[in-house]
């Protein structure tokens, strides 16, 4: 390929991205149903998915603030599931460190684990992209995630109010949760520091507003790095 | 539950969203090619099952739905949802088994 061709990257991009609307669609759905529940209005529902646009982060506030949490801990808390975004940040650097301000800034507001994850594999696969060929990749693959995002989470708020108690929805919390969780468990150090963070937060259940979660994670993030450099260690 | 104090949710929501964006602008924004230090990266990488899993324990074993108590047909759902999700590797279809399992329980035992 001899001259940059940005939009033909952009249509693979969000060929690439369909599939995950099957992921995408039922977990703002269900933001909007459980955020109502807690007595979210609808405003506040799409005020989370637009601009905060982070589901599990967007979750674990709403579950917080049912729990009465401090607005400290809620924040501190939440901004803790997006961490991992920095990782994503700090690796796609290197392929869109050059961009534009305002294009990386674009990116950064984008940033889904989806999109990271299609265009880190591409972008390694495929290493003669030019810049502006990587964003429009980029942008591609958000292009179909994030007007289903803000629309699946606005029909959910708006049929929230009529969703029955016997559906058991206060469950659909823990089990998507845990369907994103158990694939990442791909090394004994990602197994050692979940079962960390389950059991500090079991026995600091009793701390003040859910300040026992942040113990947790924390403990459990140290544990994870810990395990894998003695892994490595060991390896060597 | 409490009322929710709407100046306070939308306080969250706008914390969260220019929180949200340092976090994911932070070394786009800053760095073109320096490396972050290992140790930072070693620590970031276990974020997602550090928290995620300690959020979830406390839900899945006392449940609110059922006043606190322990869940058989919760509990099973759960425990269904993670054993598909680490073998089968797709977070819809331990999504899909979960609820499978949820509902047939609650069903069952009515």
């Amino acid at each position: 390929m001899t001259t940059s061709n940005p939009k033909r990257h952009f249509l693979r991009g969000t060929r690439d991205a369909l599939p995950f609307l099957l992921v995408i669609v039922p977990f703002a759905a269900l933001f909007g149903v459980v955020a109502t529940e807690a007595g979210l209005n609808v405003a506040e529902v799409m005020g989370f998915s637009v601009l905060v646009i982070a589901g599990a982060a967007q979750f674990t506030a709403v579950q917080m603030m049912t729990e009465n949490a401090p607005t400290v801990i809620v924040i501190l808390t939440a901004l803790a599931v997006n961490l991992r975004m920095a990782m994503y940040s700090a690796s796609l650097t290197p392929y869109l460190g050059s961009a534009p301000i305002w294009k990386r800034a674009l990116v950064a507001y984008l940033m889904v684990d989806q999109a990271y994850a299609l265009s880190q594999i591409k972008f390694e696969m495929e290493r003669d992209l030019t810049v502006s060929e990587r964003v429009g990749y980029y942008l591609g693959t958000v292009a179909p995630l994030a007007p289903f995002w803000y629309g699946a989470s606005y029909l959910g708020a708006v049929a929230g109010a009529q969703v029955p108690p016997e559906l058991a929805l206060d469950f659909a919390l823990p089990i998507t949760f845990l369907a994103m969780i158990a694939p990442a468990l791909r090394t004994f150090a990602h197994v050692a520091s979940a079962v960390t963070s389950v059991v500090l937060a079991l026995v600091m259940a009793w701390m003040p507003y859910g300040t026992g979660l942040l113990v947790a994670a924390l403990g459990a993030m140290i544990v994870g790095a810990q395990v894998e450099l003695y892994m490595e260690r060991r390896a060597a | 539950m409490e009322e929710l104090n709407h100046t306070t949710v939308w306080f969250v929501i706008f914390a969260m969203a220019i929180g949200s964006f340092l976090i994911r602008f932070s070394f786009l924004g800053l760095i073109g090619d320096r490396q972050m230090p290992e140790w930072v990266l070693r620590h970031l990488r276990y974020t997602p099952v550090a928290v995620l899993p300690g959020l979830v324990a406390p839900l899945m074993l006392w449940p609110a739905a059922t006043g606190g108590n322990p869940d058989p047909a919760r509990l099973a759902a759960a425990l269904v949802t993670l054993a598909v999700g680490y073998f089968s590797k797709n977070v819809l279809a331990a999504i899909l088994s979960g609820a499978a399992t949820l509902y047939g329980l609650l069903f069952l035992l009515g």
